[in-house]
């Protein structure tokens, strides 16, 4: 089960991360490596019958927590909107499940303007949620700036992974 | 930190002020080091670690060549009469720092030197110290800053700490700790245990108390760490992220970042009131501020203007104006001691480098070689930085150091990777 689960968790990041590669960002240093291989598919992943629903796991597989940026860049990306939707969705048949906000940047950046520009980040994923109905005392946002990178290598595709808004469960899930 | 006992007895008689005949300029841009010989102390078994240390010093410093002891052709027996100074012309010395160790019947170290011009055939300076035997390091740095000093007209830096951020672990999810070690990476103190993220620790004007971010119990927060007692004590109670905070030169108020909404402005706090004052307003990223030394004002970094650049204003928010107009974001401005320079960290090409320029903006210049440098600390005396270097790829952060004429880039010994570091002022 661990093992669909991570396939799909990547399949879901894969294609974020072809959309989020693909617009241009004229001070980006040129790329090492060309961005993963195109996937356009950005519809919701199949149900996973395995993972227990209102779950943290089910929020991560099922939903999609992950948002992606542009480089120095706060705005929701088209892309993006979907995944947020079904998190507002989700969030909406679960009242009881709190969540954090947190808000990444790559390493791009010094690190207390990132600190800075995580907030940014973190919030703007916080006020989409509310646009959607979700109530903002069940959302907390918090700043990891360049500190929690998901990828190490110095390239535009691992920038690409860690300018990021990913929504964590704080309180109230199943479990 | 504990305080030490320490006493400056006096300038020997013999010592010849203003001979100038031995001398280093250290505002030129690419000097020969001055070759200096530095025998063992004599006396104590101490005398020849406190030398050791004493040559490290200089060494590191980039203006002295210290000299091979092996070369040396004249032994030492006493420090009470001249050397013969045609023994250390033989072999191109120019200075000579002839010392002696003593245990007291107190128990206490006393240690005398001596710095000799070999060609001017003079004695420059003799000083005379009493400490408890654990504080000979102390003394050893004392030592080389009182030839630092006479040699090159500047204050020394020797006898100072660095506060700064121990890393370890995966490069995703790396421990870091505060931590504290002499200016030459003796003595590093861990003064947390890597459970939590800490970031960016500063020193306040004694040395004694580090303001710094700490992301305990989930709430990225500004942090105050008493070195005496120990204790710590969140600054302020905000409902949001605080960060970058800086000591006022008085040491009664910190500089940091208040973060709202996802907008980042510079707040001043009094400790003693501990009321605060907002500075700026702007809806953009408005952080990393940082005082002049007369405290009448504040450098800082916004993005008001589209990019990353630096701004200066006055210590109460007035006449906020941008100073840096070179190629490229420019950010983490510092304010040296001496009031006539701002470090900051240049951002373009896809690296990161140390710059330096005048308050008004002009004169930038370019003084590090790094991949990913950044957040500079002034030396006390304003002529020697350290900072942060990442390495390419998630291989880990170095500190390293480099005069502010661009010369003499080094790395800084530290226990492991670090980053963030700080540098105290002279320990009083």
């Amino acid at each position: 089960m661990t093992r669909f689960s991570g396939l799909l968790k990547f399949a879901a990041l894969s294609a974020a991360l072809a959309l989020a590669a693909c617009s241009s960002k004229p001070e980006a240093p040129p790329a090492d490596n060309g961005p993963p291989p195109a996937q356009t598919d950005n519809s919701a992943p199949v149900q996973s019958s395995s993972i227990v629903p209102g779950s943290a796991e089910d929020l991560r597989v099922n939903v999609g927590d992950t948002v992606h940026f542009d480089y120095d860049k706060y705005e929701i990306m088209e892309a993006d909107r979907s995944v947020l939707q079904r998190q507002a969705s989700w969030l909406a048949k679960y009242p009881s499940v709190r969540v954090t906000i947190e808000g990444h940047c790559d390493e791009r950046g010094t690190r207390e303007y990132n600190l800075a520009l995580g907030a940014r980040r973190a919030n703007a994923v916080k006020e989409y949620l509310v646009s959607l109905g979700v109530a903002n005392g069940r959302l907390e946002t918090i700043s990891y700036g360049k500190e929690r990178p998901m990828c190490t290598e110095s390239s535009e595709s691992c920038y690409a992974q860690n300018r990021r808004g990913v929504t964590t469960i704080t309180g109230g899930a199943s479990s | 930190m504990k305080k030490i006992a320490l006493a400056l007895a006096a300038l020997f008689a013999l010592t010849v002020p203003g001979s100038a005949a031995l001398q280093v300029d250290v505002n030129q841009g690419n000097i020969q080091p001055l070759p200096i010989a530095i025998p063992d102390f004599i006396g104590d078994p101490q005398g020849a670690n406190i030398a050791k240390v004493v040559r490290a010093d200089l060494e590191r410093s980039g203006l002295f060549k210290p000299l091979d002891p092996k070369s040396y052709v004249e032994q030492i027996k006493s420090i009470n009469a001249a050397p013969t100074f045609a023994n250390w012309r033989v072999i191109n010395a120019q200075g000579l720092v002839t010392g002696q160790a003593q245990a007291q019947s107190d128990g206490r170290l006393r240690v005398d030197f001596r710095l000799w011009d070999i060609y001017g055939e003079s004695q420059m300076l003799g000083l005379q110290y009493f400490t408890q035997p654990e504080n000979w390091r102390r003394i050893a740095h004392l030592i080389s800053d009182a030839i630092y000093e006479r040699i090159t007209g500047e204050k020394g830096y020797f006898d100072t700490r660095i506060v700064f951020i121990s890393e370890g672990g995966p490069a995703k999810n790396r421990k870091k700790k505060l931590a504290v070690m002499d200016e030459d990476g003796a003595n590093p103190i861990f003064l947390t245990r890597g459970d939590y993220l800490v970031l960016t620790p500063r020193f306040n004007p004694t040395a004694q108390m580090i303001a710094y971010m700490s992301y305990i119990n989930g709430k990225p927060r500004v942090y105050l760490f008493d070195l005496e007692s120990g204790r710590q004590e969140m600054l302020g109670n905000f409902p949001n992220m605080t960060f970058s905070p800086r000591f006022s030169p008085d040491g009664n108020k910190v500089a940091m970042t208040l973060e709202n909404g996802g907008n980042s402005d510079i707040y001043v706090m009094d400790l003693r009131t501990r009321s605060y004052t907002r500075l700026t307003t702007d809806p953009s990223i408005d952080t990393s501020p940082s005082f002049s030394p007369d405290g009448k004002q504040i450098c800082f970094e916004s993005d008001r203007g589209g990019s990353q650049q630096i701004y200066v204003m006055n210590a109460d928010g007035s006449n906020q104006h941008r100073i840096s107009f070179g190629s490229g974001k420019n950010g983490t401005p510092v304010w040296s001691p001496r009031g006539d320079m701002i470090a900051f960290t240049k951002q373009g090409g896809g690296a990161f480098h140390i710059g330096v320029m005048r308050p008004d903006g002009s004169g930038e210049r370019v003084i590090s070689n790094g991949w990913e440098d950044e957040g500079p600390t002034w030396a006390p005396n304003g002529r020697v930085l350290m900072y942060s270097r990442t390495l390419q790829g998630g291989r880990g952060s170095q500190i390293w150091s480099v005069d502010v004429t661009g010369r003499n880039e080094r790395r800084v010994i530290t226990p492991g990777d670090a980053s963030d570091p700080a540098w105290s002022p002279l320990i009083q």
